[in-house]
């Protein structure tokens, strides 16, 4: 039989593939994101599992010393209250008149105690600086100081529930997006009220934006309002990145 | 009898049938990605060195290949700290070329349908002797005489006619080995090298190139490397007998 060996070494081949496959499909997330049968969709909800099901699930990013701090250009909305036909664009713009002291964060949904918190409310919980790396997804990067307090501990402060499997944003340049548990509960997913020292810029999302770490920074959303944690996964529909026709999960 | 992995055929006979799948795949993949990468490139057409890069700091390269190139459209930047020599802010008041929505994600399942037939194809070449006996150049063919040998024959065009598979000459040999041991490897981990998410669990990756912008960059000469190598490819396959060596890599029988 001179192909014994050689099917051996096939067989081998595949049961290890088929092994490791088995171990994979175990870890494979859940909830997914719907892809409305869009073949891109598809391909980021795959990118999406496997990146949960072979990544370490809460490794930090790299952080950065002072003297690394670079230039940073504010893309995409700079002032939501520019716009002159958003409701939220008005709110915006009276708030800001008022040095945001009217505003209020709004943490609502699968929670034990829904509430509203203000920025000094928001500054007495514990803070975390951290130095990053900003990556966009046009191509370029950028290294900032950003001060705040990481999401967990708001999520702690009203007690989310057993059931709760994403947070939800929304921001008055009128986007909803959200993230899993496991991005919400990293240690270095902070709500950032401060950057490079001083309070947070206008360009950049004052009073309060979302820094996401591992994903892209489209997934850092700024000018927030309010947070809600579901139990199902919200697309956010014509607010949301998937029917804008953008990737949900921008881990890559 | 070309497909089995374990007794590579030598000759004649056209190339084997996982050769030709993978070939097919990879040709697919390579196009798409290709594609998508300039669309993405053409969202932020400047290169860097280092970890940073950005419209506020100097570019390596600028690339004039899209409305994107040297737009200027910036609002007056505004200095993050009291010294105006420390990093700098500006609001962008210019609506740029981006067609990232769709040209990520389809660069990305490309991305996926290359590397994984491509592991598949790195093990069986591997395990089936396809690699050692018929793509690493063996030591007496890479003598300088025969190597210079083969050079003056590609460069006056003396291409003998299609073989419709192996043997390969040692230049090509010497090509198709840097591809598959070299650039492809490369392209793949300058690209991981770009994804928040694989850095924060290996930040070696941005140590090894010395930043996210020389891995992107690194990404883009490799494939301008890769673009190099397709053209002569090409070329070579009509040189040699464009319908037999695509009958060869497609049905794979040589007639």
């Amino acid at each position: 039989m001179k192909t014994t060996g050689l099917i051996t070494r096939r067989r081998a081949i595949i049961t290890g593939l088929a092994s490791v496959g088995g171990v994979l499909l175990a870890r494979y997330p859940q909830d997914l994101p719907p892809t409305y049968g869009n073949l891109l969709r598809m391909g980021d909800t795959f990118t999406y599992a496997a990146h949960r099901a072979l990544l370490p699930g809460q490794s930090l990013v790299t952080e950065y010393r002072q003297e690394d701090l670079t230039s940073f250009p504010a893309t995409g909305t700079t002032n939501p209250g520019e716009n002159p036909r958003s409701d939220l664009g008005h709110t915006y713009r009276r708030l800001h008149g008022d040095a945001f002291a009217g505003w209020r964060l709004s943490v609502e949904g699968s929670v034990a105690k829904p509430r509203t918190f203000s920025l000094a409310e928001l500054k007495q919980l514990p803070a975390r600086t951290q130095i990053t790396r900003h990556t966009c997804e046009e191509g370029w990067t950028a290294i900032g100081q950003w001060t705040g307090v990481p999401l967990s501990a708001v999520l702690d402060a009203v007690g989310i529930l057993p059931a709760a499997r994403f947070v939800m944003f929304y921001s008055y340049d009128e986007w909803a997006d959200s993230i899993d548990l496991l991005d919400a509960l990293h240690p270095q997913t902070i709500l950032a009220y401060g950057m490079n020292g001083r309070d947070l810029p206008l360009p950049h999302g004052a009073p309060l934006r979302l820094r996401v770490e591992r994903q892209m920074g489209y997934k850092s959303m700024k000018y927030l309002h309010r947070i809600v944690v579901v139990t199902e996964f919200d697309d956010g529909g014509k607010s949301g990145n998937i029917q804008n026709g953008w990737a949900w999960y921008t881990g890559i | 009898m070309g497909d089995v992995p374990g007794q590579p055929e030598l000759g004649m006979h056209g190339h084997a049938r996982w050769v030709r799948i993978s070939h097919g795949i990879a040709t697919v993949s390579l196009l798409t990605l290709a594609f998508t990468g300039v669309v993405i490139l053409m969202a932020h057409p400047r290169l860097y060195w280092g970890e940073v890069g950005n419209d506020l700091t100097p570019a390596l390269v600028e690339l004039p290949i899209s409305r994107n190139y040297r737009h200027g459209g910036w609002a007056t930047p505004a200095p993050f700290f009291d010294s105006t020599a420390g990093p700098i802010t500006a609001s962008r008041t210019y609506d740029i070329f981006n067609q990232n929505g769709w040209g990520r994600s389809l660069h990305f399942l490309a991305a996926w349908s290359l590397v994984l037939p491509g592991l598949v194809y790195l093990l069986t070449g591997m395990a089936g002797g396809h690699f050692h006996v018929h793509m690493v150049p063996r030591g007496r063919e890479l003598a300088p005489r025969l190597v210079w040998r083969d050079v003056v024959n590609h460069v006056r065009f003396r291409i003998p006619p299609a073989s419709g598979g192996p043997n390969y000459g040692v230049l090509q040999k010497c090509a198709y080995s840097c591809v598959v041991f070299v650039a492809a490897p490369l392209i793949v981990v300058t690209g991981l090298t770009m994804s928040p998410a694989v850095t924060a669990a290996f930040p070696s990756l941005l140590w090894l190139f010395g930043g996210y912008q020389s891995a992107r960059t690194i990404h883009f000469f490799t494939f301008v490397a890769l673009l190099l190598f397709v053209l002569a490819h090409v070329v070579m396959v009509i040189k040699s007998g464009f319908r037999r060596q695509i009958r060869a890599i497609t049905v794979g029988d040589y007639t």
